[in-house]
This record gives structure tokens, C-alpha cells and sequence, in this order.
């Protein structure tokens, strides 16, 4: 079987991300968390705050520590498999990527040291003021990501030419005019010019038509993926009945960030479906399964699309319901451009939008319900005693993460055939004209060669265009082995930790900071017994540390009762 | 607001009078700032890493080698990730051809990275001597790799790489493993740990400190000895670097330092002033990505083939207008990262100890 380089690297891209993702929503959500907790701890001085800010930040560091060592891959993949692609965006792509690198990575990566092992060297204002610096950070980088990203959906402030080269002698030393400027010229090379795009203005490019709501959309994911974390582990202390004050308060402030999240990210994903349709109207026929673009549209519930036949089996649908959704039409009769008004090598593949599409909204719907039947018994003051809802809790967590990937999956999968979407060709009443067999067009870009034949090429980028020419399948398939290997191991290992930390709960609450003197004593004492053990040559075997000693874990009775 | 955003912009637009190629050139130029950040700071505690299953005898010294570097490692390794974004922002053409042609040293690069990152991350999470052990050879093993892959990298550079007039490379993994960039691999696994040794030197005390002593000498010697061997093959191999510091005496400067820096070494550690040393072993580092870049120049990266598919700093930059908008946000930018990074590193001055927070 002849190995596919396009397929084989796309598999890999999604590999790789995919696993990164994990991450990102977690710190860029509890990091939210954090600062919310600091700073009340500032305000209040009150030691619980401390208590659960220093057990998420543990927790906080374990989750950060495998987004960083992933995100490095995703930033080198870009060159390493698609370098055709990164020729071609590199001049628009790469000012968002090294922007993200000067203003989010140092700052979240710099101040994340203070964060975790700063508690005994910094003051309490220092240490808040570094917990919202990596929070920034953190926010910072999907800012810039999420940016470049939205460019290649719906590219704005930028446009596509020809490239010039300096030309070099025979010997390989630069030339120069009489003017003492490099003799350039066009970049052809058999018969074909080699074009990118450029930047032309840069607000418009960071402000493209869909920067907005995509963000807001990531952020609001990221906020739920967060919480839902959160009260996943806190619903699990109080089913197990542990650490269940410590439990509870946590829960309660996660919940309401969990719930303002939901609805919101509801509101926002419906402004950015309409975004959609307006600027990639196949992407949303294809989360749709939609295909007739003439008549009212239904809003699909259920169904088995198929491509071949260009219809959905078995559908449950809500008559007029697309219409509504797409143009707020509220006579649910108004016409929706269909797939069958995509040329079939324009459209994207169907089965993969479609269900990851109605698999995110279904889970939203879910989070919505929950939280605001959870806000009615908390309310009835009977939350926390119903088991069933707890275990909602437990699970939400993975649900969250579901949500987060597929939300991702559908946005990349349903831009396909294109790694950087091409614009639609409008009239001036801006609806798309159609071409004379009645499919939408994408706009093209035009160059003259030095003998005036004409060239024509979209003003985007396909993805099989993309990939790097300079490396060979069989090099793809084994780094894809090689990703698959220690992603196993670390996906494994952070599980494992991230159960010994979740084992061990929160210490209990101190005066925080090295005001307390018994507590000092204590350390002060145990680090001079581990030294003098040191010393004597039985460290090895004979200390454990801190978070292996294994606790009596029985039913708590105070606050931090359970310590030592 | 927007009238701020619009003065920016026309901030912006004056670094347009600047032309394509002198934008080229400065950002050129800021790529070294960046790599020799990168391999100044990450260099020891790579070093670190390489020297860990060597100088430590116990469970507690293990520790302390990694703590030594347990706050800053991970900002440290932030400057290549910056390297390699403002590599893709100022030059994607360079960065397309580089990251694709050398597609399986990255990936290999990327596994040592992940390998040495988790390992600080989980050794100290279970108290076994099988898991601690597993851990401390790959901190070793990704520490050692990552340096050398970066040595073979800038070997093949300095030699060009085989190109087509697409720009993409068209040799093999194999012809990236020559002689001559395999000792310079060599050359920058000891310049590190070289490096990291007189860090670990300067982070400990008592006992272990004076351990560390004889682990220094033992690295300068193999170290000088590399950079002899390394200093006469490019002599003799690589005309372009010659060539260069012939047009540009003055240039003359960099190595003539670089020597007194490497000299400067054992005289620092012998009268007990190993502060002077550490900072003679960042010249010599500093040094040699200059001697690179100036080898380089005016090409970002030279065919060995066939000179004329070479990629030159102004062929595979980035357009003006990118170009000024990225010398504004590095402007703004890096002094912030410069004064935030000097507090975190005064944050943690003074001899590592073992506390609660510690890996």
C-alpha cells in the first residue's frame, strides 16, 4: 500500500493537537480560578482562600508543564509538515505566532515559576501579581493563536503576489545596481510564479470578520472546561465525603463560573454560526447535512447524512428551523445555500462536521440543564446530598473535554478542501454570485508572467497543496509512531499524578505566606531532619516526600481536620 | 482606544521607510540576539542535565541538580520557542526549508525535549528507585540529545545543505550525519555541560560543591581539546567563514575574544573565582553564534550544491510592512521579557535548597 503524505500528515496534525488541547482550556480556565482565589485571599486574608489556592496551583503546574511540552510540536510542526503552507502564510501567519511568543510564552512561563515554587520567597501581593500575569499569559497566547487561526478561515487585511528574489552571479556573491540597491526579480520557476500572501493592513488582519466570535467562543470553552474540571474533583470529595468544606466552597464558585459560561457560549454560538454561513456557507451545510438550497431549511436534530445520495437518512427535523438559525427569519421560510450549490471538489467531508457539530451543541444543551437545575437545588438547599447529580459532576469533566475537541474538530474539518479558506465572490448587494452552472465561486488572483500569459490561481490554499514536499511518508508514519509513544506514556503518567494529587486533597488551611510560626517550626525542622538524614547518607530509601505519605483518608470532621 | 491603536500604526509605518533588506538584515541580526539567549540560558541547564547521572552519588544530590535549575528551565527553553516563531515570522522561507529538510533530527529534537521537560516534572512524583531511575536517564538522555541535534544542525549550516530551486532540501538523514557536524555536535555537548558544571558549581555548597571541582576541570579539558579540532576543520572546510572576517577586519574582534574568554576559564576557576568563569563560558557561547552568523552571511541558508538555490536573508524574508510591524512588537516586547526575567532569576538567587515546592 503506497503510503498517503497528505493523509499521513494530517493524521499526525490532529494527533498532536489534539493531545495539546487537552491543556490549554484547563490552565487558561483554572487559571481564571487562581486569581479569583488570590485575590480574595488578599482581600479577606481568610486561609481557606490560600488553602484552595494552593492545591489548584499544584494541580494548576502538573496540567501546564504537558501543554508546554506539547506546544512546542505544534509550533514546529507547521515547518516540519506543512512548509509549502508556511511559505504561503508565513509573511500574515507568522507576525500573530511570534507576537504570541514575546507577549503570552515569557509571561506564562516566566511568572509560572514564581506560581509554584515562590510561596516562601515572594509576599502575598507578589505572588497574586504573578498568578495574574500567567493567567494573562495564558489568555495572551490563545489570543494570538486563535487570530492566525481565524485568518485562515476568513483571511481580511491581506492579499496574495508574486515574489521577488535577489539574483546572485555565477559565484554566488550578491549583485547590485548603480544605485547600490540588490538587483531583484520575479520568482518563476518553470513557467509558474511563486506567490504568498502579504500583510497589507494589520488591525483588519487581527480583526478579521471572524476573529471575534471565535474567541470569545474559545475563551467561553476554555472558562466551562475549567469549572467543569473543577466541580468534577469536588463532586468526587463530596460523594467520597472527603475534604467536604473544602469541597463545597470550591464547588460553589466554580459553579457559577460554569454557569454564566454555558449560557453565554450558547448566545455566542449562535452569532458565530450565522458568521459562518455568511463567510464559509459550505462548512455550515456541512455541519447541517444541508442540500437543498431552494425552499425553507430544516434544522436537522437526527439523521444519517450521506454524501453519494447528497441527503440525510432518517431525519428528525425541525421544519424552517435552519432558516431561523441562519437568518433570524422568523416566518422559519427564508432560503439557505446549500451543499448542492458547492462544486462536489469544493466540499468538505460530511460525516465528521456533522457529528462533532451536533455532539458540542448536545453537550452545551446538557451543561445549561445541569447547571441551572443544580442552581435550583442549591437553592432548595438539597444539591450537594443528590448522589446522581454528583455524579453528573464527576463525568462532566470528560464531557467538557469532548466538547472542546469537537468543537475544534468541526471548525478545521469543515473548511476542508482549503488550509487557508478562499473568499466568497459577492455582488454588490454582498450575496454570492453564482457561476453559470449555478456553485458559488471563490475569489482568484491573477499574475502576469514576463511574457504577459496571464495566471490564475485562489486567493487560498488547499491542504494537499500544503504539505512539505521535502518529506517522505515513510518519515511521517514513524514520527507518527514516535508521537503516538510518548503521548501514550504521558497521557498515562498525568493521569496517574493527577490521581495521587487528587488522593491527597488540599493541606489544610495555613496563615499563609510564613506568618505562621508553628507551621515554619515545623518545616524549618523537617528540612533540617531530611538535611542531618542527608548528611548521614539515608536519604534514599528511607524519606518519602511530602505527597507520597499516604493519608487515613476516613470521613472529615473539621476543616483540614485529617492533617497529620 | 482607537486613536492609540492608529498612532501605533503610524509608529509602525516609520519603521516601513526602512527597506526590505535592511529590515532583513536587523531581524537577521535579532535572531542571534534570540539564539544566543536561548543558548546561553537553556545551555546550562542542558548542561545540567547532561552532567546529572555523573556528579550525583544520592537520591538528595539528584534532586538538587535538578531543582539547581527546577524554576527557570522552562522559561529558558521559551527563548527557542520565540526563536522559532520569529524564524517563521521573519523568514518562513528559511523556516519552511530547515524544518522540512531536517524533518527527522526535529522530530528526534522534539522527543528529547518532551522526554527531559516531563521527567523534571515526574521524578520526584512516586517513591520508587526503579521510577526515579527510569526518570533520571531520560532527563540525561533528552539533555544530551537536544544538544547534540542542535551541534549537528548548526554543522550542516555552516556546510550548507543540498537544495532544489524550490528551496527544499533534497538530501538524506544520513548526509546530515557527516563528520564534520557530528564533532560539532560533540563540541556543543561539552560546551554545555561545561557550562552547566560551573552553574551547578556556583548553585551549591559543601560537599557536593567541592564534588563538583574536579567534574569542571574534566569538562574544560575535553571541551578546549573539541574546540581546537572544531576551530581548524571550519578553517579548512568552510571557506565562506574566513572569507567573511577577511572583508571585515574588525570582525577580527569576535574570535580574538573568544579565545581570551576560553583561556579565562581555568584561570577563573583556579583562583576560586568561578562567577568569572560562568561568565566567560557565556562569551564563549555567545561567540560562537556569531562566528555562525557572520560564517552565514549574507545567506540565511547556503546550497551546497548549487550556490545559486541558496536561500539569502533577503530572499527568504518576510515582506517590509511584516517585517516593521515584528520590529515593533519585539521593541515593546522584549524589554518587558528582559526586566520580568531578571526579577523571576533575582527571585531565586542564591544556593538551591530542597523545600516543599521542590521537584
Amino acid at each position: 500500500m503506497e503510503l498517503d503524505l497528505v493523509f499521513l500528515s494530517r493524521i499526525q496534525f490532529a494527533l498532536t493537537i489534539m493531545f495539546h488541547y487537552l491543556f490549554p482550556p484547563l490552565t487558561i480556565g483554572m487559571g481564571v480560578v487562581l486569581v479569583y482565589l488570590g485575590g480574595m485571599y488578599l482581600k479577606t486574608r481568610d486561609p481557606a482562600y490560600q488553602q484552595a489556592q494552593k492545591f489548584w496551583t499544584r494541580i494548576f503546574g502538573l496540567n501546564f508543564a504537558i501543554g508546554v511540552a506539547s506546544g512546542i510540536v505544534m509550533e514546529f510542526q507547521f515547518g516540519t509538515n506543512w512548509a509549502t503552507y508556511s511559505r504561503f502564510v508565513g509573511d500574515v501567519f507568522g507576525s500573530a505566532l511570534a507576537a504570541e511568543g514575546i507577549f503570552a510564552f515569557f509571561l506564562e512561563s516566566g511568572f509560572l515559576a514564581v506560581l509554584i515554587f515562590g510561596w516562601n520567597r515572594v509576599g502575598p501581593r507578589m505572588h497574586f501579581f504573578s498568578t495574574c500575569m500567567v493567567s494573562l499569559g495564558s489568555i495572551f497566547s490563545s489570543i494570538w493563536i486563535v487570530v492566525a487561526n481565524s485568518w485562515q478561515q476568513t483571511p481580511a487585511g491581506s492579499h496574495i503576489v508574486p515574489m521577488t528574489r535577489e539574483v546572485l552571479d555565477e559565484h554566488g556573491q550578491r549583485m547590485f545596481n548603480e544605485n547600490g540597491e540588490l538587483i531583484t526579480a520575479p520568482w518563476i520557476i518553470d513557467g509558474t510564479p511563486v506567490m504568498r500572501a502579504e500583510v497589507t493592513d494589520f488591525w483588519a488582519m487581527v480583526f478579521n470578520p471572524s476573529t471575534g466570535y471565535r474567541l470569545s467562543h474559545v475563551l467561553l470553552g476554555c472558562f466551562i472546561m475549567g469549572s467543569f474540571f473543577i466541580l468534577s474533583i469536588c463532586a468526587w470529595y463530596i460523594l467520597k465525603k472527603k475534604h467536604v468544606d473544602f469541597a463545597k466552597r470550591s464547588f460553589r464558585g466554580a459553579l457559577l463560573l460554569a454557569t454564566v459560561s454555558s449560557l453565554l457560549i450558547a448566545i455566542n454560538g449562535h452569532q458565530q454560526a450565522q458568521n459562518v454561513y455568511q463567510y464559509q456557507p459550505a462548512k455550515l451545510a456541512a455541519f447541517e447535512g444541508h442540500y437543498e438550497s431552494d425552499g425553507s431549511a430544516d434544522l436537522t436534530l437526527f439523521g444519517i447524512p450521506d454524501a453519494e445520495a447528497e441527503t440525510v437518512h432518517a431525519r428528525v427535523a425541525i421544519p424552517g428551523g435552519l432558516s431561523f438559525l441562519v437568518h433570524d427569519d422568523l416566518s422559519f421560510s427564508k432560503p439557505v445555500l446549500g451543499l448542492d450549490q458547492i462544486r462536489p471538489e469544493h466540499r468538505p467531508p460530511i460525516w465528521i462536521p456533522f457529528i462533532s457539530w451536533r455532539l458540542m451543541i448536545g453537550i452545551g444543551t446538557f451543561f445549561i440543564l445541569l447547571t441551572l437545575f443544580s442552581y435550583f437545588l442549591l437553592w432548595k438547599g438539597t444539591l450537594f446530598e443528590k448522589r446522581w447529580i454528583m455524579w453528573a459532576y464527576v463525568a462532566s469533566a470528560g464531557l467538557a473535554v469532548v466538547a472542546n475537541q469537537v468543537g475544534w474538530v468541526a471548525a478545521e474539518v469543515g473548511r476542508q478542501p482549503w488550509i487557508v479558506h478562499p473568499p466568497i465572490v459577492r455582488g454588490d448587494d454582498g450575496n454570492p454570485i453564482l457561476d453559470e452552472e449555478g456553485y458559488l465561486q471563490y475569489k482568484m488572483v491573477e499574475a502576469a508572467l514576463p511574457d504577459g500569459t496571464p495566471y490564475q490561481r485562489y486567493a487560498g490554499l488547499s491542504t494537499e497543496d500544503g504539505v512539505s514536499k521535502a518529506v517522505a511518508a515513510e518519515h511521517v508514519a514513524a514520527s507518527i509512531v514516535m508521537f503516538l509513544f510518548i503521548y501514550m506514556l504521558l497521557g498515562a503518567v498525568w493521569i496517574f499524578i493527577l490521581n495521587k494529587k487528587i488522593q491527597h486533597g488540599p493541606d489544610p488551611p495555613e496563615e499563609g505566606f510564613g506568618e505562621s510560626k508553628t507551621v515554619n517550626m515545623f518545616r524549618l525542622e523537617g528540612d533540617r531532619e531530611h538535611q542531618h538524614r542527608a548528611d548521614a547518607g539515608l536519604w534514599d530509601d528511607t524519606v518519602q516526600r511530602d505527597d507520597t505519605v499516604q493519608r487515613d483518608d476516613t470521613v472529615q470532621k473539621t476543616p483540614g481536620g485529617d492533617h497529620d | 482606544m482607537i486613536e492609540a491603536v492608529n498612532d501605533l500604526t503610524l509608529f509602525a509605518d516609520g519603521f516601513l521607510s526602512l527597506s526590505r533588506n535592511s529590515l532583513a538584515n536587523i531581524w537577521f541580526l535579532l535572531l542571534a540576539v534570540l539564539l544566543t539567549g536561548y543558548a546561553i540560558l537553556d545551555g546550562f541547564d542542558l548542561g545540567v542535565g547532561i552532567l546529572h547521572p555523573f556528579v550525583a552519588r544520592n537520591n538528595t544530590e539528584r534532586r538538587l541538580v535538578m531543582n539547581s535549575i527546577g524554576p527557570i528551565w522552562d522559561g529558558n527553553e521559551v527563548w527557542l520557542v520565540t526563536f522559532g516563531g520569529a524564524l517563521f515570522a521573519a523568514f518562513p522561507e528559511a523556516y519552511a526549508t530547515v524544518f522540512s529538510g531536517f524533518y527527522l533530527p526535529l522530530m528526534l529534537l522534539l522527543f528529547a525535549l518532551i522526554l527531559r521537560a516531563v521527567s523534571l516534572e515526574f521524578r520526584g512524583k512516586v517513591t520508587s528507585n526503579a521510577w526515579r531511575h527510569l526518570w533520571d536517564s531520560a532527563f540525561f538522555l533528552g539533555s544530551c540529545l537536544a544538544t547534540f541535534l542542535f551541534g549537528v544542525a548548526v554543522g550542516n549550516m555552516m556546510l550548507g545543505v543540498p537544495l532544489d530551486p524550490h528551496h527544499e532540501y533534497i538530501g538524506t538523514f544520513l548526509s546530515l550525519l557527516n563528520p564534520y557536524s557530528i564533532v560539532v555536535g560533540l563540541l556543543g555537548v561539552f560546551a554545555f555541560a561545561l557550562h552547566g558544571s560551573i552553574f551547578l558549581y556556583l548553585k551549591t555548597e559543601g560537599d557536593f560543591q567541592q564534588h563538583l571541582r574536579p567534574v569542571m576541570w574534566r569538562m574544560y579539558f575535553v571541551f578546549a581539546a573539541l574546540f581546537v579540532v572544531v576551530t581548524l576543520w571550519t578553517t579548512f572546510t568552510v571557506p565562506r567563514a574566513v572569507e567573511t572576517l577577511h572583508a571585515h577586519p574588525w570582525l577580527w574582534v569576535v574570535p580574538i575574544l573568544n579565545v581570551l574568554a576560553v583561556l579565562n576559564i581555568p584561570r577563573a576557576i583556579s583562583k576560586g573565582i568561578e562567577g568569572y568563569a560562568f561568565i566567560s563560558s557565556s562569551c564563549v557561547i555567545a561567540a560562537f553564534v556569531v562566528l555562525f552568523i557572520t560564517a552565514l552571511f549574507p545567506f540565511l541558508v547556503p546550497a551546497s550544491n548549487d550556490i545559486s538555490n541558496s536561500l539569502t536573508i533577503l530572499n527568504a524574508s518576510s515582506s517590509e510592512k511584516t517585517l516593521g510591524i515584528m520590529l515593533l512588537i519585539a521593541l515593546i516586547g522584549m524589554p518587558c521579557v528582559i526586566a520580568y526575567s531578571a526579577v523571576i532569576y533575582w527571585t531565586f538567587r542564591g544556593k538551591v535548597k530542597l523545600e516543599e515546592t521542590s521537584y
